[in-house]
């Protein structure tokens, strides 16, 4: 009973912070997820049963699973609408593609190469995040939508007017025109073309532990003291406010960190192609990943690493019906949109679910399976 | 003499914007959603009025009229069908569903007309673009009439709005939803209406733009939208002046900043504009201040 009133209690720190074995059972699901999900994966590609062109999406889930999982941090956590998460993904990708290129001349050792790269895309990322976050967050709701999609589509402007190659083994930068004197092979970044000759290093491998990474980071944050702070103030502002807490400084903490581990993802995606176009990471792959985290449920860690995975794999299945794969997409997430959503049909579902269920074990007084936290609206 | 050729060019281009963000402002202050299936509809307008020319051999002032009822029609459905079950769940949840219906609309566009550009024909062909100031400024017709199209608009807007029993019911429903019922507005069609506004507009604005910039695809109109999405936050989303004004200083901005700084970076230039006027009023330029209650 005491339980059920407490679940009731709207401000988040205090639930989690009661119930905390709810973040055990959430990283455990999550990670076996992942694992699991790897485990799978690689048995069906030995076997021979996954295709070739699936196969080439492996890194690529993985870059999806670890972005769905820390916008869900901006989105779920923090409670603020992120349009832009490519923009970060791309700062990522094209930072960390400049520094494996720099590194390649001096070292050999793959992993440690990929490994700094990443670092650095994350780096970079956070420093845009960083300058995005100061003066935005400030703002609220729809008008902080509206402003992050206009960072995504500003970084992707700027992608496009920036030239790195070497001239004489040198590292040259060049804006809005091309270098001159380079030869075809020493570019790196060519504007509107992109990067051009990237060594790729990326394997399904890495992704898997890029994934774990991203889990962990988020979920430790989202069960530490900061991450209840932020919960909070997600909840109710004013009371956040009230007790103390410092507004700008739990949301900036939260927008940073996801565009680091955002950074660090598209540094991954990059390092997955010799060549990448800047369009890549345009307003659509933002609201992908947006759909990703929606679809999974606001806030539920593994219920966004199980969308993204099916939502990259179902589409490269479904290709031979290649025109009404889209047209069927678009009217799923619309119907799944209505119906977890419509409080009519909601309850319906609900008690036609309570109907067919097993029952099996006394879910106490509710009677009720707990459900997905959504839809929660920045008050 | 470049000075206002462009200065001509970015204000017929942001009279495109302001029509198009008219829809956005309108859906916006009524039911507080984003629309982002809009810019779909003007895409959808514009096949329309091609296919009704080409295939069709209507006139393109009746093809035009064909694809604003068209484009009306299907606004109404869309509001009906996708928006109106989740009216009051959270802006999230219509979001994803207003971007759930924009791949709809590109998708059934790109299963009918095909992912080949079509070239539009001007609505205005035949007509002989305006020379002054001894032939070194040329005006196309297609600049003056979106220019009047626009002014026009405007003022009918804003005449419906103030002066007509619907147009004040729309307003009341924008300030107030639940006592707009008590006092027996009738709020579902108050907000279809707004809708049906809102599309129409966006055919004519899909017209006119494709007069002036003929290429026509399924994705036509995904940026403009976000364009104009982003006048109408410039403006103060919600206002209707405010979407004008907005369209207007967005197209200006735009095609100055093509012409004297780089063709690249105009769009980045265009945001970079409305995060400092949001930075500096946080709710655009004539939009209202939110309170925050306890």
């Amino acid at each position: 009973m005491a339980e059920r009133i407490l679940k009731n209690i709207r401000i988040g720190g205090l639930k989690n912070a009661v119930k905390g074995n709810d973040y055990r059972k959430e990283a455990t699901i999550s990670y076996a997820i992942l694992i699991g999900g790897y485990i799978l994966l690689q048995v069906l590609s030995a076997a021979g049963i996954v295709g070739h062109n699936l196969q080439g999406q492996f890194v690529p889930i993985c870059v999806y699973v670890s972005l769905a999982v820390s916008l869900n941090l901006v989105v779920g956590i923090s409670g603020e609408l992120s349009l832009g998460h490519a923009g970060f993904m791309a700062v990522g990708a094209f930072s960390g593609i400049l520094m494996s290129r720099v590194l390649l001349q001096s070292m050999t050792f793959e992993p440690l190469i990929l490994i700094i790269s990443m670092l650095f895309g994350a780096f970079m990322a956070s420093i845009a995040g960083f300058i995005i976050g100061i003066p935005i967050l400030g703002l609220r709701g729809d008008y902080l939508a509206i402003v992050t999609l206009a960072f995504g589509e500003i970084i992707r402007n700027f992608m496009n007017v920036l030239y790195f190659g070497f001239v004489d083994g040198k590292l040259k930068f060049a804006f809005n025109h091309t270098i001159e004197g380079i030869e075809d092979t020493d570019r790196i970044i060519t504007g509107a073309i992109g990067a051009t000759g990237t060594k790729t290093m990326a394997s399904f491998t890495w992704g898997l532990l890029l994934c774990l990474f991203t889990v962990f980071i988020v979920l430790n944050l989202k069960n530490s003291k900061q991450g209840r702070a932020i919960m909070s103030i997600r909840d109710n502002r004013i009371a956040g406010e009230s007790i103390g807490l410092d507004v700008r400084k739990y949301k900036l903490m939260a927008f940073v960190v996801s565009a680091a581990l955002a950074g660090m993802a598209g540094c991954l995606f990059g390092l997955n192609y010799s060549t990448l176009v800047p369009v890549k990471f345009n307003f659509n792959t933002s609201v992908l990943i947006l759909v990703f985290v929606v679809l999974g449920g606001v806030g539920n860690i593994w219920g966004g690493i199980i969308a993204a995975t099916l939502l990259t794999i179902l589409p490269e299945t479904f290709r031979q019906f290649a025109d009404y794969r889209m047209l069927t997409y678009a009217i799923v997430l619309i119907l799944v949109m209505i119906c977890t959503y419509n409080p009519a049909i909601k309850s319906r579902i609900t008690a036609l679910w309570n109907k067919v269920k097993p029952k099996k074990k006394d879910n106490g007084p509710g009677g009720k399976p707990r459900k997905k936290k959504a839809g929660k609206e920045a008050a | 003499m470049i000075f206002l050729t462009n200065l001509i060019s970015g204000l017929s281009l942001g009279s495109v914007y302001a029509i198009i963000a008219l829809g956005y402002t309108m859906v916006y202050g009524i039911s507080k959603m984003l629309n982002f299936a809009h810019g779909d509809v003007i895409m959808i307008g514009g096949y329309m009025s091609f296919v009704m020319t080409m295939y069709m051999g209507l006139n393109g002032w009746l093809a035009l009229l064909v694809a604003m009822v068209i484009c009306t029609l299907l606004g109404v459905t869309i509001e009906r069908l996708a928006y109106r079950p989740l009216r009051g769940t959270g802006s999230l949840a219509v979001l994803i569903t207003a971007i759930g219906v924009s791949y709809f609309l590109q998708n059934i566009a790109l299963l009918i007309w095909g992912a080949n550009p079509k070239m539009f024909t001007s609505l205005f062909k035949g007509m002989k673009p305006v020379h002054a100031a001894g032939g070194q400024l040329t005006i196309t017709p297609e600049s003056i009439l979106t220019i009047l199209a626009n002014i026009v608009i405007m003022i009918l807007l804003t005449l419906f709005v103030s002066k007509t029993k619907a147009g004040k019911a729309m307003r009341a429903v924008s300030e107030d939803n639940g006592a707009a019922q008590l006092m027996g507005i009738n709020v579902n069609q108050s907000i279809s209406l707004t809708f049906a506004i809102g599309s129409g507009l966006a055919a004519v604005a899909g017209v006119l733009m494709l007069s002036a910039y003929p290429v026509l695809m399924p994705t036509t109109g995904a940026m403009p939208g976000i364009k104009a999405f982003t006048a109408a936050v410039f403006g103060g989303i919600g206002s209707i002046p405010g979407a004008m004004i907005g369209g207007l200083i967005l197209g200006i901005i735009e095609i100055f900043s093509r012409s004297y700084i780089s063709t690249e970076l105009s769009d980045a230039i265009v945001f970079a504009c409305l995060i400092i006027v949001l930075l500096v009023k946080p709710t655009g330029l004539l939009g209202k201040k939110i309170s925050e209650k306890v």
